[in-house]
């Protein structure tokens, strides 16, 4: 549905996106993924023909933007960062006039027009000024008009930028809805966002590809030596947390134990294995023939901040709890 | 055509729903009717003194009060007509809604057209403000109509030109005063090289020649000259090309 080859884009004096390929099947959720000032809103701005490239190609739903920016135009709804709204206008009289701008008219529009309002939950707002719209509702009336010529291609720049919490997750359950019958291209900097609701992960830094896979290939690459993650209980509520430690430390294969959390009677572990060597039963065996409990053992999945952080190279920072759902920013 | 209406109602629509159009109306209604009624004033004390002298002195309606009338209600559109350009393009850009037009299956010539079409059409709610005085004088006078149609198709094209310099500059920032503030110099400048035929040089001739002024004066005396005609046609073509120009480099720079 999307195929950008070799696209560069140079301003003045820098270079925003620089030699980018990919591709995108259909009916797929893209994220577009990359710290501010990566090069995401300028290559969506090639992809939606907002802006000509410098050089390579970019081909959306089978047309080039280059050659045939009308095609491409039809056939892309675009939400860029702050949602194109006219403040003096009504919510359907604003969907109405987009509607027109995009070739529909009469009775289809209208039918439009109703669907995208509930599809999108604005109805209750729909004789409303959208300047008296609240941030959630003027968001959703954005991806209302992205969607209102029924496009094949979606492209969403950081749709969930400014929400609370709650109308971040309609949004990207709305989002998550759309799939299927659109092809969607979103990008963000949130990587919650990308692990919840995308498929396919673009990777971008300072312009350049950094990496394209789907999300499970791409915490799987990043995971080197395995980390796994044990809670071991004790028999009577007095665990001594050195103790197992000491323990755990000589099962053969184990390279180094962190204790991450300890409760009376309960403690988490962190535990690292030299690269190739399995050594979750010895784990096992170890805690239980010592006469604790073995409250739980999992491999510790590497998140995406991880990844994200170990292909850009940077370094990463100590978080201070468990990271929040939706406010790890980069 | 379709595109250029859609963009056109839009325009006319946020002119209308804001108070932008009702406030410029009220204000141009004020400032008209003033000089109406002092312009009616002079013609009617002239009169008076016609006939307290018992000699007929040389009355025309339209020489003595439509003309000048018409001639102000330029000037007065010289300080009108930023105020209706300014926000054509720089508020679209500031608030980031071109890229909702840029992006559309429409193309720019259609934009810009749509966008000076309802400029000019604020304008002729404006002259329908003049046009309901001189209804008067038609009523208790009997002036002549063909000299005042000639004068208002001149200030229609004379208008065009200037609406069309303006729809140029608001789309070169984002900035709303910025827009309306040189649109105004830029105007009273071509207003005042009229002033420059002062000496018999080839130059002045050049400069007074591209003066707005210059070319309204036969529109203003009931004549159609066709320079004239085609100086504003090319003031308006001018100034929406560099307008498309303008959006054009818009696209690659940002």
């Amino acid at each position: 549905m999307i195929n950008v080859k070799d696209l560069t884009k140079r301003y003045a004096r820098t270079i925003a996106v620089d030699h980018i390929s990919f591709e995108v099947p259909k009916g797929q959720i893209v994220g577009f993924l990359g710290p501010n000032g990566a090069g995401k809103t300028t290559t969506m701005r090639i992809l939606t023909c907002f802006m000509p490239p410098t050089s390579g190609t970019a081909m959306v739903a089978g047309f080039d933007v280059l050659e045939q920016p009308m095609e491409v135009k039809k056939r892309v709804g675009y939400l860029p960062e702050t949602p194109p709204l006219y403040p003096e206008m009504e919510t359907a009289e604003y969907l109405k006039f987009v509607g027109q701008l995009k070739g529909l008219s009469g009775a289809e529009l209208q039918k439009r027009i109703d669907y995208v309002c509930e599809r999108c939950a604005v109805v209750d707002v729909k004789k409303k000024l959208i300047g008296k719209l609240s941030k959630g509702y003027r968001q959703r009336v954005g991806l209302a008009q992205a969607i209102i010529h029924n496009p094949d291609v979606l492209v969403l720049d950081e749709p969930t930028a400014g929400l609370d919490p709650k109308q971040i997750n309609e949004t990207r359950d709305l989002i998550k809805d759309l799939a299927g019958s659109h092809t969607i291209i979103l990008s963000t900097h949130i990587l919650p966002e990308v692990e919840q609701t995308c498929e396919q992960v673009v990777i971008i830094n300072k312009g350049k590809l950094v990496a394209t896979d789907s999300v499970r290939n791409l915490q799987a690459r990043a995971r080197g030596a395995e980390s796994i993650v044990i809670e071991v209980g004790g028999g009577n509520g007095n665990l001594q947390a050195s103790s197992v430690q000491q323990k755990l430390e000589r099962v053969s294969g184990v390279s180094r134990v962190l204790c991450k959390n300890q409760v009376d009677g309960r403690a988490v572990f962190e535990i690292e294995s030299q690269k190739g060597r399995l050594v979750r039963g010895d784990l096992a065996r170890a805690v239980v023939e010592s006469g604790w409990d073995l409250n739980e053992l999992r491999p510790a999945a590497m998140s995406l901040e991880e990844v994200f952080l170990q292909l850009t190279g940077k370094e990463k920072e100590t978080p201070s709890e468990e990271p929040v759902a939706t406010g790890a920013r980069l | 055509m379709r595109n250029v209406w859609i963009i056109c109602s839009k325009e006319l629509r946020s002119y209308f729903t804001s108070p932008v159009a009702y406030v410029l109306l009220t204000l141009w209604g004020v400032v008209f009717g003033y000089f109406f009624w002092a312009e009616l004033g002079v013609f009617l004390k002239y009169s008076m003194e016609s006939q307290m002298s018992g000699q007929m002195y040389p009355m025309n309606l339209n020489e003595q009060v439509i003309r000048p009338l018409l001639q102000n209600v330029a000037v007065i559109g010289l300080f009108f007509l930023p105020m209706i350009t300014m926000r054509l393009f720089a508020e679209e850009k500031r608030s980031g809604t071109i890229e909702l037009l840029v992006t559309s299956p429409i193309r720019d010539s259609e934009i810009i057209v749509g966008k000076w079409l309802a400029a000019m059409l604020l304008y002729c709610c404006l002259l329908l403000f003049t046009v309901v005085h001189f209804l008067f004088l038609f009523k208790y006078g009997n002036p002549d109509w063909k000299p005042i149609l000639i004068a208002y198709l001149g200030l229609l094209l004379e208008a065009g030109a200037m609406l069309a310099i303006g729809t140029f500059i608001s789309s070169l920032t984002k900035n709303q005063i910025i827009a309306g503030a040189s649109t105004f110099a830029i105007l009273i400048l071509l207003w005042v090289l009229a002033w420059s035929d002062f000496s018999n040089t080839g130059w002045s001739h050049v400069l007074s020649y591209m003066s707005l002024v210059t070319h309204s004066e036969s529109f203003m005396r009931g004549v159609i000259d066709l320079k004239d005609g085609i100086y504003y046609a090319t003031l308006i073509f001018l100034g929406l090309f560099f307008t498309a120009r303008s959006m054009e480099s818009l696209r690659w720079r940002s």
